[in-house]
């Protein structure tokens, strides 16, 4: 199984650790990984504003650099669920079409396609989970608290095989951070005080560590956290189930 | 006009009132979910719902015609109306008929939607709203920033100080149990006194041109029992084909407006008694336009239950005189655009698109991806600042070609780490309440070229 490594932008720019924990962790589980280096972007900062009809050369690169592998994982469900709802290439339909089956977040690519029953790892920390919009309602890697529907948690599946680890529960499970995109800064007001209050959460259940699949929820809290000169940390999940 | 960002920002300056706001409306986001995990089928009453408004909205006209007919032979006068001016004359032309200066109106979204007290009030009659929060509102000069809770932006104590000014009671008084019976006696003297009442409609059935008014406070009853005259203005897509369709729906609204298992009373009108007049209004107002949208035309399946306004995390703390459009909220955001693009190209935009709306809706409206949608129409018929465009361009610039996105990152970094002082500053929104995060030493990509075979 050859699995091709998609980082996205920001992640490569400002937390290579959580890109190199999540190749490492790949390869500790004995995955083949390719980086092709000269990926850039899904495309979803453009799309989500409202311009998705400047993400053709995004597009297209990203479907010749990946076409060929068997899968394609993405620490971030953001930019994930956007290549399964939107990826398009002119150039290559079938493949684009192809590749939007075979892209999987590293969470639901460790639950079930690899199946991960055990993971060697101690992280001996109060960790509280933020569920990101896209990963939860987009890739449903959770259960939605607003669905009558079993409960089931794949981030909490695999932080449970973690040694040490302590989930800590929130007041709102599953409640949007702020982030948003460029939502960050055009309705900054707003977005502060999401993140604000989602931060407050995991502050007032005693976590010492926030953690979740998408790193733009948690450069968001982190950018919070650091304004209020709180020890709460940020991590990525692939940080933790990688052993750091 | 101020857009939907700087009126937030102005809610925002007074942050323990949008803390009292956010857990307020949450509040009654866990009345909806206990509520809805006490029916094992809810997912399916949802998805019922949801396939009886896709027939509707396939054969509206059908049923509009059905209804019509049945309403006729009810002895109910029906009158069709294209657009708000159309529903307010009519309106209007029913009250001069009768030689009435004054009426009492229940809730009624569409007639806020129509601006029809303004109207009405500069054509010289006076209207009174009977239901207690559109009351509320009326009294303070101001709109409804809910559809279901009128005045949730309001504190008891507010309230108590718009009836000491208006109705007379004690000045400091905020006691929710007297301030409702203040109310309740002025109302009554309304009630008794009004010639004319019009009511909203919740359901209109197709089958048997009934239609049915949903309130927990009784007020449309009182109103359109004691009338001479009633009026019940409906939005077209309020249709539904049979009477067994409430069996759905009136289990779904108020399941998901206020975690209540139905409302107080669910009024069915179906001809006027003996000596009264009893009149529709069936309102188009935009609503063929957007049937004719193809991604936005199930919008039109709302029924008007709030709960995505309850769960809109953006909406808690914003209010919803943000949205400026009398339905807010995410629903709002999706409807508005159809009436004006230009002056509602803001509100697709207000929303991280975090999906929770989508999953509260009682008839399954995919209100996050149609925003998403109303987006890309958005920018595409240039309602989107050119600023912006131009930033975006350059953005699919980079993204596009490796060599210069690879340079771009590296000064990124570079400067961030060199002139913090000239990033974070405060003129970056970012950074008023958030730290940007600390450049790394090196990218990810430069780690893998020195640790990794390249590809």
């Amino acid at each position: 199984m050859t699995v091709g490594l998609f980082i996205p932008c920001y992640v490569d720019q400002f937390y290579p650790n959580a890109a190199i924990a999540t190749l490492q962790l790949l390869e500790k589980l004995g995955v083949d990984v390719v980086y092709p280096k000269k990926q850039t972007c899904c495309g979803q900062p453009m799309a989500n504003s409202g311009f998705s009809h400047l993400t053709g050369g995004c597009d297209d690169l990203f479907t010749e650099l990946f076409e060929e592998f068997d899968y394609v994982v993405v620490p971030s469900g953001s930019c994930t669920l956007h290549l399964k709802d939107h990826l398009h290439s002119d150039k290559h339909p079938e493949s684009a079409k192809g590749l939007r089956k075979k892209v999987y977040e590293l969470v639901e690519f460790l639950t079930d396609i690899l199946q991960v029953k055990e993971l060697n790892a101690k992280f001996p920390y109060r960790v509280g989970v933020h569920q990101s919009c896209h990963g939860l309602r987009g890739l449903h890697l959770s259960q939605m608290t607003e669905l009558v529907a079993p409960a089931f948690s794949k981030p909490n599946q695999l932080l449970s095989m973690v040694d040490g680890l302590e989930l800590v529960d929130l007041d709102r499970t599953d409640e949007c951070c702020g982030f948003g995109g460029t939502f960050c800064v055009a309705e900054e007001a707003v977005s502060s005080k999401m993140g604000k209050d989602r931060v407050a959460d995991h502050i007032k259940h005693g976590a010492e560590y926030i953690t979740s699949a998408d790193l733009s929820c948690l450069m968001h809290m982190e950018g919070i956290l650091h304004r209020q000169k709180s020890n709460v940390k940020v991590v990525h999940i692939a940080e933790i189930l990688n052993g750091i | 006009m101020k857009d939907h960002a700087e009126l937030s920002e102005e809610f925002n300056k007074d942050e323990a009132r949008v803390d009292w706001h956010d857990e307020t409306l949450w509040f009654i986001r866990e009345k909806r979910d206990k509520a809805v995990h006490t029916i094992p089928e809810w997912e399916w009453l949802r998805e019922t719902g949801s396939q009886i408004k896709n027939n509707v909205l396939s054969n509206l006209s059908v049923y509009l015609e059905q209804f019509e007919s049945n309403a006729l032979a009810n002895g109910v006068k029906v009158h069709w109306a294209a657009n708000a001016a159309e529903h307010n004359e009519i309106v209007l032309s029913i009250l001069k008929g009768h030689q009435v200066d004054r009426m009492v109106k229940s809730k009624s979204m569409l007639t806020e939607e129509c601006h029809l007290n303004d109207y009405l009030t500069g054509n010289g009659i006076e209207v009174i709203d009977s239901d207690l929060g559109e009351r509320i509102v009326q009294l303070a000069n101001e709109t409804p920033s809910h559809i279901v809770l009128p005045c949730i932006h309001k504190k008891k104590e507010e309230i108590g100080d718009l009836f000491h000014e208006f109705l007379g009671t004690a000045a400091g008084e905020s006691d929710p149990q007297v301030l409702t019976e203040a109310a309740r006696q002025h109302l009554r003297e309304t009630f008794m006194t009004r010639k004319v009442a019009l009511t909203g409609v919740n359901f209109a059935v197709a089958e048997t041109g009934e239609f049915v008014v949903c309130t927990n406070e009784g007020n449309a009853d009182m109103g359109a029992h004691l009338s001479e005259v009633h009026i019940a203005s409906m939005g077209i897509e309020k249709i539904i084909p049979e009477r067994k369709h409430l069996g759905v729906f009136l289990r779904l609204l108020t399941r998901s407006a206020t975690g209540q298992p139905i409302t107080t009373y669910s009024s069915h009108f179906m001809k006027p008694r003996q000596g009264q007049e009893m009149h529709i209004i069936l309102v188009d107002n935009g609503r063929s336009r957007q049937l004719g949208r193809a991604d936005f035309r199930n919008s039109l399946k709302c029924i008007r239950c709030g709960s995505c306004m309850n769960t809109c995390p953006v909406y808690r703390r914003s209010g919803g005189h943000s949205y400026h459009t009398a339905i807010s909220g995410p629903i709002g955001a999706i409807l508005a655009p159809n009436l004006d693009m230009k002056d509602y190209a803001d509100l697709p935009f207000a929303s991280t698109l975090c999906g929770s709306c989508s999953n509260v809706c009682p008839v399954k409206i995919d209100i996050h991806e149609q925003l998403y949608k109303w987006r890309q129409v958005l920018v595409k018929d240039g309602y989107v600042s050119p600023v912006k465009a131009i930033s975006m361009k350059a953005m699919a610039f980079t993204f596009a070609n490796p060599t210069v996105f690879e340079v771009a990152g590296k000064s990124g970094r570079w400067f961030m780490k060199n002139f913090p002082s000239l990033v974070s500053n405060k003129l970056n929104p970012w950074y008023k309440e958030r730290e940007m995060p600390e450049p790394p030493k090196e990218s990810f990509r430069e780690w893998y070229s020195k640790n990794r075979k390249i590809t």
